[in-house]
């Protein structure tokens, strides 16, 4: 419980943060049209490819002769990028599509 | 991890790289905010791509981390740089090269795949960290290892999750297991958190335990996802993506960085009510898409004996389309799998030609996720006053003289309406037998993903084109053109 409760107190902007960006995150999106359900999954995909930013750090301060740990961490930064450019990417090819045909 | 922070807050390149950071969460937030509007959600995206790149680029740059772990030594910038660029290099040659290769069927899917690399990026960070903490005997806080812990867990979860998404759309992996083996994965989900709670618990008794999470997660995500329906994937996927979100968002935790937190958090909630409204659209609960499935009680209902279908020939039907005041066509995954939508678009011209008025009707989970006919008649340059919502749509259906259905099966099935045995009853349709000829496009009796019958196609005014819609549609335009 005292652990917890350290925790929470430690953390407690992140917490905060969290909470608003759920409900941010609800209201965003709240009234999104069908049409764009697709696009709309793929943008958001790509960008929880922030999950590369942790990638980069962890690379970054590993030490130089442990291995594994580059080995892994080369691994994790090449997935997100995948993540992130081919989010991005897909998205993109998607909506381009709306484009030509609206004018 | 307090007094790392401490000496992260005092060096002064931490202020630019906090502006980066603050700015690439507003770009992430403008960038949703346009993807929901059709006329801004491509400026949205490249807004948000940007963003990305800033942070990406800041964090190179700019991050620095402490060399002891209360900072007395100073702190170093990020290392390795040749390997991480090359990561990058080879990352974004890959991504870029599979994103503009993979064709608009394939959209979902592909979706997918990417969605399962960021779980595994998150997992990877979390299995790293636990590592780097335990070479350098640091004591084990109980937050760090909740964290690290949830991250692999969840990670886990997402990739291999969402890697079985992919093999089912890509029509490589069979639907297996059914009610029984998501009893047993309840089970196996209560063991995954028991071992978890332990592992913060008891941290020294099993070092490898977060390597033995991973790999159960693993497991668990293919159990969790196999039993599931191949027409709920896009529900599972979306699922999925919001898991990442929040896998993302614990890295934040881990590096106290705002940009995962916010990015991971937003992806998160915004994927969780995604997620709902697809269920919204199919008029089921999020519990019942992952519980319950579809195939087990489909078989009895309305099986109501031998029944005669009608065909008609192409000739026919394009007689009766050419000669109609208004057409609507309802499209579905079989015009996808066919890919028909530029065939399909040429007829509507010709039709258009005619003088004949050509809409479409389009059902909100037609296809293998939501959106996924507008995308694909998108590409075939239809203009986008005709894609009718299904709302619009079901009020014109008594008005309409010919509507062609093609390669749709459950979004226009009235057993949905009217027989409460049927297990997709309650789902909102488009109401295709309201209107006075239906024409439907099949390539033959086969169910649909639901796996039951559809009594539309027994309907007095309904007859059968069967064959596949490719092929159909062509026969379909020659046949216009010579009239």
């Amino acid at each position: 419980m005292e652990s917890i409760a350290s925790f929470f107190l430690e953390h407690q902007n992140f917490i905060f943060l969290l909470v608003l960006a759920v409900f941010l995150g609800v209201e965003v999106i709240a009234n999104v049209p069908a049409v764009l359900h697709t696009p709309l999954m793929s943008g958001a995909n790509a960008i929880h490819g922030v999950v590369i930013i942790g990638s980069i750090i962890v690379m970054g301060h590993a030490e130089p002769g442990d291995y594994l740990s580059l080995g892994l961490g080369f691994l994790a930064v090449v997935l997100g990028t995948l993540n992130v450019v081919g989010g991005f990417v897909v998205t993109n090819r998607m909506l381009e599509m709306f484009r030509k045909k609206s004018r | 991890m307090q007094s790392i922070q401490h000496f992260i807050d005092i060096w002064p390149g931490n202020f630019a790289l906090q502006l980066v950071y603050l700015l690439s969460s507003i770009t992430f937030i403008i960038g949703l905010k346009r993807l929901s509007s059709p006329d801004s959600a491509r400026k949205g995206n490249l807004l948000a791509a940007a963003g990305m790149g800033l942070a990406i680029l800041g964090t190179i740059f700019l991050h620095r981390t402490p060399i002891s772990a209360d900072g007395s030594e100073g702190f170093r910038p990020i290392g390795n740089l040749v390997w991480i660029f090359g990561a990058i290099g080879l990352g974004t040659v890959v991504g870029w090269m599979m994103a503009m290769r993979v064709k608009m069927t394939a959209m979902p899917q592909m979706v997918s795949f990417f969605n399962g690399m960021g779980g595994a990026c998150a997992a990877l960070i979390g299995l790293i960290e636990y590592r780097g903490l335990a070479a350098h005997g640091g004591v084990a806080d109980a937050g760090f290892l909740l964290i690290i812990y949830l991250g692999v867990w969840i990670g886990s979860v997402s990739f291999a999750g969402s890697m079985i998404a992919y093999g089912k759309l890509e029509e490589r992996i069979k639907d297996f297991g059914g009610r029984s083996l998501q009893m047993v994965n309840l089970l196996f989900l209560a063991a995954l958190i028991g071992a978890m709670v332990f592992g913060i618990a008891r941290p020294e008794a099993v070092p490898a335990l977060p390597w033995i999470v991973a790999a159960g997660s693993l497991l668990y995500g293919v159990l969790f996802v196999l039993p599931i329906g191949g027409a709920d994937m896009p529900v599972v996927i979306s699922l999925l993506n919001s898991f990442t979100g929040i896998a993302a968002a614990l890295g934040g935790f881990l590096y106290n960085n705002q940009v995962m937190l916010t990015g991971g958090i937003l992806v998160g909630s915004a994927g969780t009510i995604l997620t709902i409204l697809m269920c919204k659209a199919m008029n089921r609960s999020l519990l019942n898409v992952l519980i319950g499935s579809f195939g087990s009680k489909g078989g009895a209902a309305g099986a109501t004996g031998e029944q005669v279908v009608k065909e008609i020939s192409a000739t026919d039907a394009a007689i009766l389309c050419a000669y109609a005041q208004r057409v609507s066509i309802v499209p579905g995954y079989g015009l996808a799998v066919a890919q028909a939508q530029h065939t399909c678009h040429e007829f509507e011209k010709q039709l258009s030609e005619k003088g004949v008025e050509v809409t479409y009707a389009i059902h909100p989970v037609a296809g293998r996720m939501p959106g996924h006919m507008n995308v694909l008649l998108a590409e075939a340059d239809v203009a986008y006053p005709k894609m009718l919502e299904m709302d619009d749509a079901n009020p014109q259906m008594p008005n309409t003289d010919v509507v062609i259905v093609i390669g749709a099966n459950d979004v226009v099935n009235p057993a949905a309406e009217n027989d409460p045995s049927s297990p997709i009853y309650g789902m909102p349709i488009i109401h295709v037998d309201k209107s006075r000829n239906v024409i439907v496009m099949k390539r033959s009796m086969g169910k649909g993903y639901a796996g039951i019958e559809n009594q539309l196609f027994f309907g007095k005014n309904t007859r059968m084109l069967f064959g596949d819609a490719k092929s159909s549609l062509e026969k379909l335009v020659s046949e216009v053109k010579a009239l």
